[in-house]
């Protein structure tokens, strides 16, 4: 029963490299957009003002609380929303792209906060003494001396959340954005040859994570001897 | 005018009392010594000089400048007060001239060239020039602690405060670093030392701050303080610490 035609793969490259190509796009945006503010997130976490740290804990807490998936439908379903009762105007204001880019950085932000925060809590606190003591201003510390040192020693835990983050794009095909996995799941049911390429799609996930995987895992150890 | 004044300083964590009333001064060109037992308050005393741990009562004047004071440029009073902590606190991701030059460069506005060159010469004058490529890690204990004092040195400081800055290094290493530092006061440093060395002391210091549970008990002439310590909980301490 089972006779395999891979030809398949082979008359829809185009549509499946374009759907490769998203989702490289959304996971290079999500990715920097998490760091970035997650790193905003995780300073603002540790500053010494209630006003500032509880919401932000706030925030991170909120968003590891529910499940991504739930994150993305709520941003294409109620961003349009949220924009009409604001502008007055009906339909769809943003994209299933544009809504899938921000449901994405919002939720890394809060997951890449708490790495960014156990970073740099694990930077022995006379690192910043040092550094005020020679006159630099917290901005100066943090960006010369805790980040640098912090972001070397997260640099492991990051790559592994950013294998996870490029396996979860894939969750974008509940907004019907052509992702890699949609663009091969619409080629299966054009084709009715759907088990190909979901092999297909697994394998090039599987080969891309384990690559990163082990790159990670060299990293940890050239670190390891650095020290 | 005092270089450094401390009027009735006190800090509190919590209920918990560290600095109790706390009242000294170091002169221009003094070397004063601070010492007495572990938890004592020394390296809380010593960071407030420089505003690196803020307390509630009383005020601290540095050159004139109140440190307390919210509306004080913090960051440039710390660039002219130097600091060398127990230790070292180089930066480990930064080569040993970048160490030395970066302070310069942010914090004075210093050229990279002229920085790197005042580095350099402090660099050479605590015997390390050898080493400015190296990164702090591929140093020992007592060459970190000379870069330090080299790094601290390179802002033209107007003060040093020294926190401990032997006591994480190995005996053989702590007279390489004590000696920098007693060619400093020689040459007419002002400096507030936090130290267990009483070599040192008996060597440099002009006064001799002894501490203990917050509470400066005693402030004198170091040849008072040897000859005729009048606390007995000072007498206890210098017996402890003189016979190991
Ligand atoms: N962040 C803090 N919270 C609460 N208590 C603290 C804190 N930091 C220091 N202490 C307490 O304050 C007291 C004084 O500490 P400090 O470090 O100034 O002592 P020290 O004289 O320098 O001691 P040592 O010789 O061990 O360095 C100690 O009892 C210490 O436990
Ligand atoms: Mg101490």
């Amino acid at each position: 029963m089972l006779e395999f035609d891979w030809g398949v793969i082979w008359k829809y490259r185009e549509a499946l490299w374009d759907g490769m190509l998203t989702s490289l796009q959304l996971f290079a945006i999500a990715l920097a957009g998490g760091i970035f503010f997650g790193t905003l997130l995780a300073l603002a976490r540790l500053a010494p003002w209630k006003l500032v740290s509880v919401p932000a804990a706030g925030f991170v807490n909120l968003i590891r609380s529910i499940p991504f998936i739930m994150a993305i439908f709520w941003f294409y379903f109620l961003t349009p929303m949220i924009v009409s009762k604001f502008t007055g105007q009906q339909g769809e204001a943003v994209g299933p792209f544009t809504s899938a880019v921000v449901a994405f950085i919002m939720v890394e932000s809060a997951y890449y906060s708490e790495i960014v925060r156990a970073g740099i809590q694990s930077i022995p606190r006379g690192q910043p003494a040092a550094a005020y003591a020679l006159g630099l201003n917290y901005w100066q510390s943090m960006g010369q001396v805790v980040l640098p040192q912090a972001f070397r020693n997260m640099l492991p835990v990051m790559l592994t959340q950013a294998v996870i983050l490029f396996q979860d794009t894939s969750l974008v095909y509940v907004v019907a954005l052509k992702d890699f996995l949609g663009a091969a799941s619409k080629a299966g049911q054009l084709t009715g040859r759907i088990v190909e390429l979901y092999i297909f799609v697994a394998v090039v996930f599987f080969i891309l994570c384990f690559l990163a995987s082990h790159a990670v895992k060299r990293l940890q150890a050239r670190l390891a001897v650095g020290r | 005018m005092p270089m450094i004044e401390l009027r009735n300083v006190s800090k509190w964590y919590g209920s918990f009392q560290v600095l109790d009333d706390c009242t000294t001064r170091v002169g221009k060109g003094e070397v004063v010594v601070v010492c007495g037992p572990s938890g004592s308050g020394k390296s809380t005393l010593i960071k407030a000089v420089n505003g690196l741990e803020p307390f509630q009562k009383g005020e601290i004047l540095v050159n004139g400048v109140s440190v307390g004071d919210p509306k004080t440029n913090l960051p440039k009073l710390r660039a002219h007060i130097g600091m060398v902590f127990q230790n070292f606190e180089l930066f480990p991701h930064m080569s040993i001239t970048r160490n030395l030059t970066l302070g310069q460069v942010k914090v004075l506005g210093r050229s990279q060239e002229e920085a790197e060159a005042k580095g350099l010469k402090l660099l050479d004058r605590v015997g390390l020039l050898s080493q400015k490529d190296k990164f702090p890690g591929q140093l020992s204990g007592g060459q970190q602690q000379r870069v330090a004092i080299a790094r601290a040195l390179s802002m033209d400081p107007i003060a040093m405060l020294f926190d401990e800055p032997t006591s994480a290094l190995d005996p053989e290493m702590i007279n390489e670093v004590l000696d920098v530092m007693v060619e400093l006061a020689r040459e007419g440093m002002t400096m507030m030392v936090v130290t267990h060395e009483m070599g040192f002391a008996r060597k440099v210091a002009h006064r001799v701050v002894f501490m203990d549970n917050g509470q400066i008990v005693e402030d004198c002439t170091k040849d008072e303080f040897f000859g005729s310590v009048r606390s007995e909980r000072a007498q206890t301490f210098l017996s402890k610490i003189l016979h190991h």
